[in-house]
Order: structure tokens, then C-alpha cells, then sequence
């Protein structure tokens, strides 16, 4: 528990991490509103005891509106980082453990994805699918799987060359198992800081995709399209840019420096 | 004569290095046409400097490493051309104890597990009560207690792990364990421990111990015969009596020399080698740092005769 103390930035992020995932999973107890409820005698009412965040342009309660924000772009975050560890994770096991043909394919395929700039290539797939909240998990998962499985790759190699990983080789351990308990569990630490990371990239990325109209539609709330919202009041209604806008910055930022505070956790040469 | 467990029929390792598509690197030979024979219960030990190919000589001789020439066997098996799954079935038979006793065990994995390995793979009808019960008796033939069994290595000292290290290779019981410098990044009176661990062991089970090192001391204290080897060729080899009491090559007898000396007021006549010299291209890979170097070395073709691979060996006595 020592490195909490000294890295206080990081507890910030644990902290913040901490809050966003309770908001996200008590969200219909917390929320003082329905999010999606309708008033239009209230449109437009800025920041109250009563709207502690203002209300839309059709008088739904923004604070609301936020909370249940919180677990779509958390759910977004989770499932499209869970599904490119698993891809990642894969390709890099395969590559990293067969040197030679294997690891070329996979590499040079790995680099031309690479080459694709992300975000133009998921919009250029939603133009083609309908936008939904799973389809936008699934896309960003599929363009986000790189990273990770050069990752894998390189700590397979080097972990490959321990003594501990020869001696199981000596002794016949198979190749799977050698993979599952020998390989993987030591190279855990930094794919953890990068599911963190990639967590706070993949909100970013939901964020962006609904404030265009291709993420989430509403009327289900979500920060990026409650900003586009806003973008169209912006002059004469600044709470429904800033919260959410705040929102999305707070959440980015703890995820990210829960990250970096990981990493200098698990940073092999800070060790010992 | 007892039986030959191991034995190394011109075996050659060649590194490439660098290189690029087509292009091939600057070949790097590791071992150079190594043959020997390794008899039951008797202890082998391969003896030169950094980067000379005992390490990869070792893992040569555990297939970790693929050989580019020469024939491997385990007691009569061939095991060069074995596929990998044929190969597994007969790893029981030879089993490795590593140098660094703080890599050579998975940090992740509790002692039962990583001792119980073995059995895991050769033994797969056991249940995991019966494992956890041999992984005991193993553990304790190697000096340790039970309450090792639910523990992780970074609960251990050096020389625990070590022992543990020696379990893990013997749990299967092997006929050969390959030990490449077991004992080099240990304490000295850890060293004494675990080198007489080794000989109980090598007496009870009628072990035959293929030792790497660099440590003349260790050598002479655990081992029957000796390779010297220098830049991947077996420059000596003999009983270490022989060895030891009458070197014939230069390079032997500059290791000898190496040693530290037992008491201040000995002095020491060293033999004058060139250090850091190189290793020759042509002709005896020892004649750049070789004092007594002369014309026709630049065309020896590093054959033994006598046990020696020199033109101009060390006169006797």
C-alpha cells in the first residue's frame, strides 16, 4: 500500500475511477429525474437547486441525463477494451511464442492495420452499419486490438529466453499450458496499464462518434451526443456543453492517471 | 563399465548474426564438432570462459537448443530428428538445474505446482493429492520441509531455490541432469550445501551429471572427467586427475593458473597468456593468445590426439 502514498496522482485517478463506476452502476437509484422525461414547461432552465446541472431543450434534467451518461460511455469503455485484449491478446501470443512465419504474418498485418487512421475507418464502417451502442463496442474493439498485441509480442519474446520458461520447456510442459501459466501471468502487468489506458481511448472515441450522429442515438443519453446538443445552444444555454464536456474530461483523465501510475507500478525497471 | 546415458556425436552450433531478407549475417560458430559420452552415475564437467559454448553446449544436449550437425542420444534413443511430441515422451529421461535460481522459477506459480510440473506432464493420471504427496518426498530429499509446498520462490533464499530448482529436475526421475554452473550465484558456504546435495543425490540414484563451469575448485571437487573447451572446440579433455595434475594445453593450463591461491605468503608462477586477444580464424583457435604460439599452428586443424588438441602440448612433469 506504500505506492499509493507516494504517487498521489494516481490515487486521484483510483478515486475518480472509483466515483465514475459507482455513478455508472447506481445510476437509477442516484438519479434525482427519468432522464428521458419530457417537460417542456422546464426547457431550458439553467443550473438550480432543483436541476443542479440545468435542463435541455426539452426540459429533461441534465444532472440525470449525466449519470446514465456515465454508463454507456463506461460500457462502451469496458466491452470494446474486453474485445481487443482478446484479439490482441491472441495474435500477440501467437506471434510471440512461434517466432518466424507466424510472427511476420501477424506482425506486418498488425503494422498495416496500424496504418489506417482509427477514426476515419470506424466512420467509413458506421456509414455502412446502422450506428448502435454494440455495433460502436465492436468496431472500436476491432481497431484497437494493435497495441496489445504488440505488447503480448514483446514480452512473450523476452519472457520466452527466462530460465523459468527453459525449464518447463525441458521438462515437456505443452505449448498451451507453457502460454496459459508460464507466458501470460507474467506478462500481465502491463496489459493491465494498457486495458486502463485503452479504456480512457475508447470513451474518447464514443464520445467523438455520438457527438457526430453515428455513436449513440438519442434519445439515450450519452456525453457525446448531449454535447452536440449543447453545441446548437452553446450561446444561450453553457451548462449543456459544460458538464458533459467536464464529464468526459474528468473520466479520460482518471483513467488515464490510473494508467500511468500502473505502469511506474509494474515498471520493470523500477522494481526492487 | 557402466552404460553410456548421454552421448554427443559431432555435434556443431552456428549463430547467425545480423543479416537481412537474402542477405546472410556473420556466422557465429558456438560449438564446433563436440563429441562425448557420459556414463551412468559418473559426473561430466565442461570447464572454459564466457562465451567459450558450454551454456549452449548444455541446452544443446536438452534440445532446447537445436544443433545444426552431429547426433544426439539419450541412452540409445537418437534425439535429433524426434518431433516434438515423441520428444516430450522422452524428457523425462534428462532434466536441467539452471544457474540463476532467481529466474529459473516462475514467480506466478506456487512450489507445488512448479515442482509438480513434471509429474503433471508424465504422470497425468496422478490426482492432484498424489502430486502434491511426491512433490513432498521430492522437496525433502532435497533438504526441505513442507511448508515449502504452498509458498512462491520470493519467499525463498538463493539456495532454497536452488534445491527446489534440483526437486523440480528430479521429480521425474531422470537418468541425466544437465547442471549448467548450479552453483555459481551462490554464497560459498551455500556453494559446499548444494554441491554435496548433489553428491548424495548422485549416490542414491545412481544420477550422471553433465556440470557446466567456470570454477576449477567446484569442478575438481564434484566431477570424474573434464572438457575444457575454448571458442565452441574441446581444447583437453581426460579424468580431472589428469587433467588437473598435467595439463597439456596451454589454455588449461592458463586456467589452472586463474585460480586464487590458498595462502598469502604462496606465490604463483602464471603462465603468460595474451588476453583479450581474440580468437584465430585459421588454424588454432588459441594462437593469438597462445605464448608458445608458433609458424605451423596457423594451419592446425584443432584435432586431438591424446586428449589434447595442440601441435606443441606441455611437456610432462
Amino acid at each position: 500500500m506504500n505506492w499509493l502514498k507516494q504517487n498521489p496522482l494516481m490515487l486521484t485517478g483510483a478515486a475518480i475511477v472509483a466515483l465514475v463506476s459507482f455513478i455508472a452502476i447506481f445510476a437509477p437509484w442516484l438519479a434525482p429525474y427519468d432522464p428521458n422525461h419530457i417537460v417542456i414547461r422546464d426547457m431550458l432552465l439553467p443550473p438550480s437547486p432543483a436541476h443542479w446541472c440545468g435542463t435541455d431543450t426539452l426540459g429533461r434534467d441534465v444532472f440525470s441525463r449525466l449519470l446514465y451518461g456515465a454508463r454507456i460511455s463506461l460500457l462502451v469503455g469496458f466491452v470494446a477494451v474486453g474485445i481487443a485484449l482478446v484479439i490482441g491478446t491472441i495474435l500477440g501470443a501467437i506471434a510471440g511464442y512461434n517466432s518466424g512465419l507466424w510472427d511476420n504474418v501477424i506482425m506486418r498485418w498488425t503494422d498495416m492495420v496500424l496504418c489506417f487512421p482509427t477514426f476515419f475507418l470506424i466512420l467509413a464502417v458506421i456509414a455502412f452499419l446502422e450506428p448502435s451502442i454494440w455495433n460502436i463496442m465492436i468496431i472500436i474493439g476491432l481497431t484497437s486490438w494493435m497495441g496489445v498485441s504488440r505488447l503480448v509480442r514483446a514480452e512473450f519474446l523476452s519472457l520466452r529466453e527466462r530460465e523459468f520458461v527453459l525449464a518447463a520447456r525441458s521438462i515437456g510442459t505443452p505449448p498451451l499450458r507453457l502460454i496459459w501459466s508460464y507466458l501470460l501471468p507474467n506478462a500481465l502487468g502491463p496489459l493491465i496499464v494498457s486495458a486502463v489506458l485503452g479504456i480512457a481511448g475508447a470513451v474518447l472515441i464514443e464520445s467523438g462518434l455520438s457527438f457526430l450522429g453515428l455513436g449513440v442515438q438519442p434519445p439515450t443519453a450519452s456525453w457525446g451526443n448531449m454535447l452536440t446538443e449543447g453545441k446548437d445552444n452553446i450561446q444561450i444555454a453553457w451548462w449543456l456543453s459544460v458538464y458533459p464536456g467536464l464529464a468526459i474530461l474528468i473520466t479520460v483523465l482518471g483513467y488515464n492517471l490510473l494508467g500511468e501510475g500502473l505502469r511506474d507500478i509494474f515498471d520493470p525497471r523500477l522494481e526492487r | 563399465m557402466n552404460k553410456v546415458v548421454l552421448r554427443v556425436d559431432g555435434l556443431r552450433k552456428v549463430f547467425q548474426r545480423g543479416g537481412f531478407l537474402l542477405q546472410k549475417g556473420k556466422a557465429n560458430v558456438a560449438v564446433h564438432d563436440m563429441s562425448f559420452g557420459l556414463h551412468a552415475g559418473k559426473t561430466l564437467a565442461i570447464v572454459g570462459e564466457s562465451g567459450s559454448g558450454k551454456s549452449t553446449t548444455a541446452r544443446l544436449a536438452m534440445r532446447l537448443l537445436d544443433a545444426d550437425a552431429g547426433e544426439i542420444y539419450w541412452g540409445d534413443t537418437p534425439v535429433m530428428r524426434l518431433s516434438a511430441g515423441n520428444l516430450r515422451q522422452h524428457r523425462q529421461r534428462i532434466q536441467m538445474v539452471f544457474q540463476d535460481p532467481f529466474a529459473s522459477l516462475n514467480p506466478k506459480m506456487k512450489i507445488v505446482d512448479t515442482v509438480g510440473e513434471g509429474l503433471r506432464v508424465h504422470q497425468p493420471a496422478l490426482s492432484a493429492a498424489q502430486r502434491a504427496e511426491k512433490v513432498k518426498e521430492t522437496l525433502q530429499l532435497c533438504g526441505l520441509g513442507d511448508e515449502a509446498l504452498q509458498r512462491y520462490p520470493h519467499q525463498f533464499s538463493g539456495g532454497q531455490r536452488q534445491r527446489i530448482g534440483i526437486a523440480r529436475a528430479l521429480i521425474v526421475e531422470p537418468e541425466i541432469l544437465v547442471l549448467d554452473e548450479p552453483v555459481s550465484a551462490l554464497d560459498v558456504s551455500v556453494q559446499a550445501q548444494i554441491l554435496n546435495l548433489l553428491k548424495d543425490l548422485q549416490q542414491k540414484k545412481g544420477l550422471a551429471y553433465l556440470f557446466i563451469s567456470h570454477d576449477l575448485s567446484v569442478v575438481q571437487h564434484i566431477a570424474d572427467d573434464v572438457l575444457v573447451m575454448f571458442a565452441g572446440h574441446v581444447v583437453e579433455s581426460g579424468s580431472v586427475g589428469d587433467v588437473f595434475s598435467a595439463p597439456k594445453h596451454p589454455y588449461t593450463q592458463s586456467l589452472l593458473d586463474a585460480r586464487p591461491i590458498n595462502h598469502p605468503n604462496e606465490r604463483k608462477t602464471a603462465l603468460e597468456i595474451k588476453a583479450d586477444e581474440g580468437v584465430a580464424e585459421d588454424g588454432c583457435v588459441f594462437a593469438l593468445r597462445c605464448p608458445f604460439v608458433q609458424a605451423d599452428c596457423a594451419s592446425f586443424d584443432m584435432q586431438q590426439t591424446h586428449g589434447c588438441a595442440c601441435l606443441h602440448p606441455l611437456s610432462q612433469g
